[in-house]
């Protein structure tokens, strides 16, 4: 038996007693709105300007994509994948593909982790520059949301370069990735990776030392340690609330335990730290990039993708010329089984822990896949920051815990 | 009859300047943020996208007018009425040039009019200004324009005494409420208002942001919380008029800042420039204000509202008292009391 807790807060309170005390207002804050990002949903409450009570509501995107899954099949799933946090889709691949890869006992060669590891802190990285750039537009900063996005739109091209596609890249696969990383791209990455932490230390200029910046951030939104760990917060916004806990150091996968950075924390838990540990983490993305572009280059020629023929396509000019190869093919794309079981496998994503849990019966029917979405438990947090504080806080609140609603809603 | 066309041709000329420059003011706010996030901004219609005001106004004309259901249409017509009117009515005393020539006798000065309390005159007109914001913002019938009107009325008793101060220690100075006098009194070697006084100067120039409802002080419209505040629920030239009212009010605001602490139409190291070479600077000291205004917009975050009436009543209120106690101090005992 597992021990169930109730977790319970305090809160808003209108004060009877307050002469000020007014007539509560209801305000819908969104679906569209323009800082609810995406398709949110808020009934305020305000007594005045004072928010005292929240309630999110969300759904306004779902898609069903966790029973799409079901009839889909475990390989046409991963299309469907990009589009849950669609800032950072490859990510989402990685997560998807080491459940797969769990239940099915598939090894990925080195080289497939390495790329899997680059990828993810370039779209850690592209998926944080979006954080600062709409967080500081709902603030009324405007143009740092462009400087962020110059940065994010070469990342677009590089992947552009390296997938084909600038948005929902679909580039994993179980066993590996799609395609090897040639050299051209990686000299790009290269060209981007040594600009970029200066660009950062820019950006945090306009920011960090802007008294009106800091007045907005500082104590709005705290979360403590203990209620942070309540709420099952995870990534960025529990790691600004003082506790160490990042995946890649605690339950490393893809071989992160071999690489060198810092998993920076915040002290208090308000918005100004959960935005200190992004730009942080922007930076140690980049480190582990660097390291991880240097272990392409020592390691040319490797396997980036299983060879086990159960689960992975041959290549195709195989398919071509041998029989075996083509049978194999065929079984792949008509008839892939997973062994019966379950298996859950999570990634740290930019927005937390990112896990997707799949459930097989032996046959190539999956019986169910479960996303954890980070993004969905980071709006629940809302009503707990927000209550009793005023409305212009709401956006700043809303921007700091950074979710993504093709996530949260699925 | 001839000086009465002198007089008509003068106020022509000076609306049309300012309503000009207010048109060019938001092409200048569209390119200038443009340069300053990589992109082009308008540039599709006539030479560099210089028609695009033109193109807007007659985009607003077009546009079908929506009063919302359960709005008061009386009140809601004539608040943006009131955001344009008292920014137009506060042209009427800006000195643009100095004494352009005499005409039978009189002589014909740079401003439409030139009453006595000059200064008191616009600070009492541009006042009325923020009731266009509170009852557009309370006649609308929606939620976000009533909170947008309320922050409107919150902010304004928290610059305006702040605003007053800083403008009386100038006056003080000069020893004239005459926006004439007050740019004649302001001649010579580091004779500016702002190095005699450049506290009042930037609490002004705060206190200028907030009178125009400019970021970072624009709560009032606040697009990410309150989707437009007082203007959400207004289309077609009522919403235009919000806009121009806006924007003439910045121009007149810069006019004022010129006037008061940057020496107005006076020419640096020339005591007797002519008249035209007064209004080219007049205008250069006002580009550079109006440049400011958009600049700061599309650089800072915003402030909360609260946060304004703290810096209001906590930080500027009390620096005004300071500086027009120091100011008297030294007009009373300094080296020129008499």
């Amino acid at each position: 038996m597992t021990e169930t807790r109730v977790f319970e807060y305090t809160r808003g309170q209108v004060d009877e007693d307050d002469p000020l005390h007014g007539e509560v207002m209801r305000v819908n804050m969104g679906p569209q709105h323009p800082a609810t990002h995406g398709v949110l949903r808020l009934v305020v409450d305000l007594d005045g300007e004072t928010m005292c009570k929240v309630d999110p509501d969300v759904g306004y995107l779902h898609r069903g994509k966790e029973k799409t899954c079901e009839s889909l099949g475990w390989r046409k799933f991963f299309v469907h994948t990009d589009r849950l946090d669609y800032v950072q889709p490859l990510t989402n691949n990685i997560a998807y593909a080491m459940s797969l890869e769990k239940l099915a006992g598939l090894e990925v060669p080195e080289r497939g982790q390495t790329i899997r590891v680059l990828l993810m802190e370039l779209n850690r990285i592209m998926a944080h520059l979006i954080y600062i750039g709409t967080s500081s537009i709902d603030l009324g900063a405007v143009g740092i949301f462009f400087y962020a996005f110059v940065q994010r739109e070469q990342l677009y091209d590089i992947l552009d370069a390296y997938t084909g596609h600038r948005m929902n890249n679909t580039y994993v696969r179980m066993g590996g990735v799609y395609a090897d990383i040639d050299e051209d791209v990686a000299k790009q990455i290269e060209a981007f990776l040594d600009q970029f932490p200066a660009k950062v230390d820019e950006l945090a200029n306009l920011l960090e030392r802007n008294r009106i910046f800091y007045d907005r951030t500082r104590g709005v939104g705290t979360i403590s340690a203990a209620d942070a760990l309540a709420m099952s917060l995870s990534g960025p916004n529990l790691r600004g609330s003082g506790v160490e806990f990042d995946l890649r150091k605690q339950q490393p996968y893809c071989g992160y335990e071999s690489y060198y950075f810092d998993v920076p924390v915040g002290t208090v838990g308000d918005c100004y730290d959960r935005y200190l540990v992004r730009m942080e983490e922007m930076r140690q993305s980049c480190r582990i990039a660097q390291q991880a572009l240097q272990r392409l280059k020592e390691n040319r020629g490797g396997d980036f993708i299983a060879r086990d023929r159960h689960y992975v396509l041959p290549p195709k000019a195989d398919v071509h010329t041998s029989m075996e190869e083509l049978i194999h093919q065929f079984k792949i794309v008509t008839d892939m089984r997973l062994p019966k079981g379950e298996a859950y496998s999570a990634v740290e994503s930019s927005k937390g822990e990112l896990g997707f849990y799949i459930v097989s019966d032996g046959t190539s029917d999956p019986v169910r896949c479960h996303v954890r979405a980070p993004g969905l438990v980071n709006v629940q947090a809302i009503p707990m920051l927000a209550e009793g504080r005023l409305l212009s806080d709401m956006v700043a609140i809303i921007g700091s815990l950074d979710f993504v609603m093709g996530e949260v809603d699925r | 009859m001839s000086m009465i066309l002198i007089w008509l041709l003068i106020t022509v000329a000076c609306y049309g300047a300012v309503i000009g420059t207010a048109a060019l003011m938001t092409f200048a706010e569209r390119k200038v943020s443009a340069a300053m996030q990589y992109r082009y901004g308008p540039n599709r219609v006539g030479p560099f996208g210089l028609l695009q005001p033109l193109a807007d106004g007659v985009k607003f004309i077009f546009k079908e007018e929506v009063i919302p259901a359960g709005a008061n249409p009386w009140i809601f017509k004539l608040a943006p009425i009131l955001t344009a009117l008292p920014a137009m009515l506060a042209i009427a005393v800006i000195p643009f040039t100095g004494v352009i020539g005499t005409f039978e006798g009189t002589e014909v000065l740079g401003s439409i009019a030139n009453p006595e309390i000059g200064i008191l005159y616009v600070l009492a007109v541009t006042g009325v200004g923020v009731y266009g914001a509170i009852l557009g913002g309370w006649a609308s019938n929606s939620k976000y324009s009533l909170l947008g009107g309320l922050r409107a009325s919150a902010q304004m008793v928290s610059y305006e005494l702040s605003l007053i101060l800083a403008v009386l220690a100038v006056v003080a100075t000069t020893g004239s409420l005459n926006l004439h006098e007050i740019v004649a009194g302001q001649s010579g070697w580091f004779g500016w208002n702002v190095f005699s006084q450049p506290l009042a100067f930037v609490l002004f120039l705060v206190c200028s942001y907030a009178e125009t409802n400019r970021h970072p002080f624009d709560f009032a419209e606040c697009e990410p919380e309150l989707v437009g505040g007082f203007h959400t629920e207004y289309s077609s030239m009522k919403f235009a008029m919000f806009f121009i009212g806006e924007y003439t009010a910045m121009v007149v605001m810069a006019c004022l800042t010129t006037t008061l602490f940057f020496g107005g139409y006076l020419v640096p190291f020339w005591a007797d420039a002519p008249w035209w070479m007064g209004l080219i600077a007049f205008g250069a000291k006002t580009s550079f204000f109006l440049l400011l205004f958009i600049w700061v917009r599309w650089t800072l975050p915003r402030f909360r509202y609260d946060q304004l009436m703290h810096l209001g009543w906590k930080v500027l209120f009390p620096l005004a008292l300071i500086n027009i106690f120091v100011t008297g101090l030294v007009i009373s005992f300094g080296p020129g009391a008499n």
